[in-house]
């Protein structure tokens, strides 16, 4: 996220694709939401050195990847961006937990190494499956299954003013940071104060903006509810998805699929 | 200060989800319930607000790194507790979903690090108490710099227990918190700093605003405290008593089918790859090869097989990457030919 512009471009992007119109862009939202919040649960249960446990887990974002006809390059590299924190605190296991679990040749493989193999494969996993479900939904899309999920209606209504006012916000917030940029020399201006200041106006912008935007919408009669144009229903597809993807998380999580699979190629 | 996904376990997770949405179903109703409706959609914008200001980054000081504003407490002095909970909950699910700042199930932790802790402890209990119902500048500035420095040792001090609770890192407890907690004394002072500048730029320029806020609050000290004392025991108290019994039992999703299919025992996790490897790690010892030389043949016969278990594990597992990236790949020919 180091230039405004860069960060508000890439946000828009990833919602653009909920644009498609895929098999899988067509399922009702609370299917998807469903299933990835079930994902998330299954791949975070698995025991610290439960490495191979983990690999067929990478069917579900593939699988939505693919049939959502996501780019599959740019998912990688906003995975990439996000990876390093995970390695961060992983980085320290092998340090910690030095008993050797295991001998490949001569080679001793402790119990840190394997635990931070699975806090990587795992961040990769949770952040693929939410990039995903984005990429397939899209963020109103996700709010209106939220709130038919039981989430209380201003909370709903308060992710939808967030999300309509990000990228006016944004861009006004990417222009005085520009402003500032170009008249600042060396580490001139840079300061907190500027900061202070920067921040404030932009504070008072939006607070203006608010109160117009706010009698606006009074005008048109607005009553405190969103409404869609596009509505949902949860048919048999979705019930189908919800089960199978359900029903193939909790195998892969109790049935060593991995380990099963060597065993069957002679290993 | 966001936590991922891949560091908790689900018992920490859920159980910090439970409170999260509880707070935020108690709040949503109080904003429903006491404040002019002209709020909401300030509430939003500001949320946009709060998104944009944290891509500004500004330098941290003879560090030479750089950080952003938080906003927990900047959010709760101009709004009030209860819609600052909610736009700064609004915030990080968009940040989970759209820059991965946080995962799906470490919602819930983050919105309690960032949210709840800023808004109904530091909020009520530090700031309000320092300002008291009108203060001037000077008392502004204190109460905003203090709550800050508080506020950014509690919150990593949030994530430290989660992490530990969940016991997938392998750092111990006091390292971890070791090597949070002062450098967030950094950062809480530049957090502390950045705030206050916002906060006397606004009360200098529209000082109705923050008088407006503080006015605006319902004189309601008591019920806010019950439900927050409550929330907090009943957060560490199921947090600790779930996390301690997860430890217990490190598979929590398997507990809960035992709990639902009522089998007592499924045979999945003694076949699984942690058991091959234990049992392996056991055997070893026992090689020939080592110091051991009275190894029997049958541990002997015992350790062949555990080797072929566990290599099979790890073959197993590169044909289970391969099997499904080649399915993704079938798939994505079979869309383009159709």
């Amino acid at each position: 996220m180091c230039s405004i512009d860069g960060g508000l471009l890439d946000f828009k992007n990833l919602d653009r694709l909920a644009d498609g119109d895929t098999a899988i862009h067509r399922l009702d939202p609370r299917a998807k939401v469903l299933a990835t919040l079930f994902f998330v649960i299954s791949v975070v249960s698995c025991g610290k050195y439960e490495l191979t446990m983990l690999f067929p887990f990478f069917l579900f974002p593939v699988f939505m990847i693919t049939l959502g006809n996501i780019p599959f390059l740019y998912l990688v590299k906003k995975i990439a961006v996000v990876i390093p924190f995970a390695v961060m605190i992983g980085m320290l296991n092998p340090l910690f937990d030095r008993q050797v679990l295991l001998h490949v040749g001569t080679l001793g493989i402790t119990g840190g190494w394997i635990s931070f193999a699975s806090i990587v494969v795992r961040a990769v996993l949770t952040v693929s499956a939410a990039l995903a479900l984005v990429a397939v939904t899209g963020f109103p899309g996700i709010c209106a299954a939220l709130e038919r999920l039981g989430m209380p209606q201003p909370f709903a209504v308060q992710l939808l003013f967030l999300y309509r006012y990000i990228f006016v916000l944004a861009e006004e917030g990417g222009q005085m940071a520009r402003a500032r940029e170009l008249r600042t020399f060396g580490s001139r201006g840079r300061g907190i104060g500027t900061y202070g200041s920067l921040i404030g106006h932009l504070l008072l912008r939006t607070w203006m903006r608010a109160e117009r935007i706010h009698m606006a919408m009074l005008a048109r009669g607005f009553s405190g509810v969103f409404h869609t144009r596009r509505q949902f229903r949860f048919g048999a597809g979705e019930a189908v998805f919800l089960v199978g993807w359900g029903a193939f998380f909790i195998t892969v999580r109790l049935v060593p699929v991995a380990h099963l699979l060597g065993a069957l190629a002679g290993f | 200060m966001h936590m991922a996904d891949a560091l908790l376990s689900p018992a920490v997770g859920g159980t910090m989800w439970a409170v999260s949405a509880g707070s935020i179903a108690y709040c949503s109703a109080k904003v429903r319930k006491e404040l002019d409706d002209r709020k909401v959609p300030l509430m939003g914008v500001l949320g946009a607000f709060l998104f944009a200001a944290q891509m500004i980054n500004f330098t941290i000081p003879a560090t030479g790194s750089s950080g952003h504003l938080g906003g927990g407490l900047l959010l709760a002095i101009l709004l009030g507790p209860y819609a600052a909970f909610l736009t700064i909950s609004s915030v990080l699910m968009v940040q989970a979903l759209f820059f991965a700042d946080g995962g799906l199930l470490a919602l819930g932790c983050n919105i309690f690090n960032m949210g709840f802790i800023p808004a109904f402890l530091v909020y009520p209990l530090v700031y309000k108490k320092i300002s008291g119902p009108a203060p001037g500048r000077r008392r502004l500035i204190a109460a905003t710099m203090i709550s800050a420095i508080i506020g950014l040792q509690l919150g990593p001090l949030g994530v430290v227990l989660e992490t530990a609770f969940s016991g997938i890192s392998a750092l111990p407890f006091s390292t971890f918190a070791l090597l949070m907690q002062p450098i967030h004394l950094a950062i809480g002072v530049v957090e502390g700093a950045a705030t206050v500048a916002i906060i006397s730029f606004v009360h200098k320029a529209r000082p109705e605003i923050i008088q407006e806020a503080l006015g605006v609050r319902p004189v309601t000290q008591r019920p806010l405290r019950t439900v927050l004392v409550s929330f907090v025991v009943a957060a560490l108290l199921t947090g600790g008593i779930l996390s301690w019994f997860a430890s217990k039992n490190p598979d929590g999703l398997e507990w809960a089918i035992a709990k639902v299919t009522g089998a007592e025992e499924l045979k999945g996790p003694e076949e699984g790859l942690h058991a091959a490897m234990t049992s392996f790690q056991k055997k070893t010892a026992f090689l020939p090869d080592y110091s051991f030389k009275s190894a029997t043949v049958r541990t002997k016969s015992n350790t062949a097989d555990n080797l072929g278990t566990s290599v099979s594990g790890f073959v197993g597992g590169l044909m289970t990457l391969v099997i499904v990236f080649l399915s993704g790949f079938l798939l994505k020919r079979r869309i383009w030919s159709a």
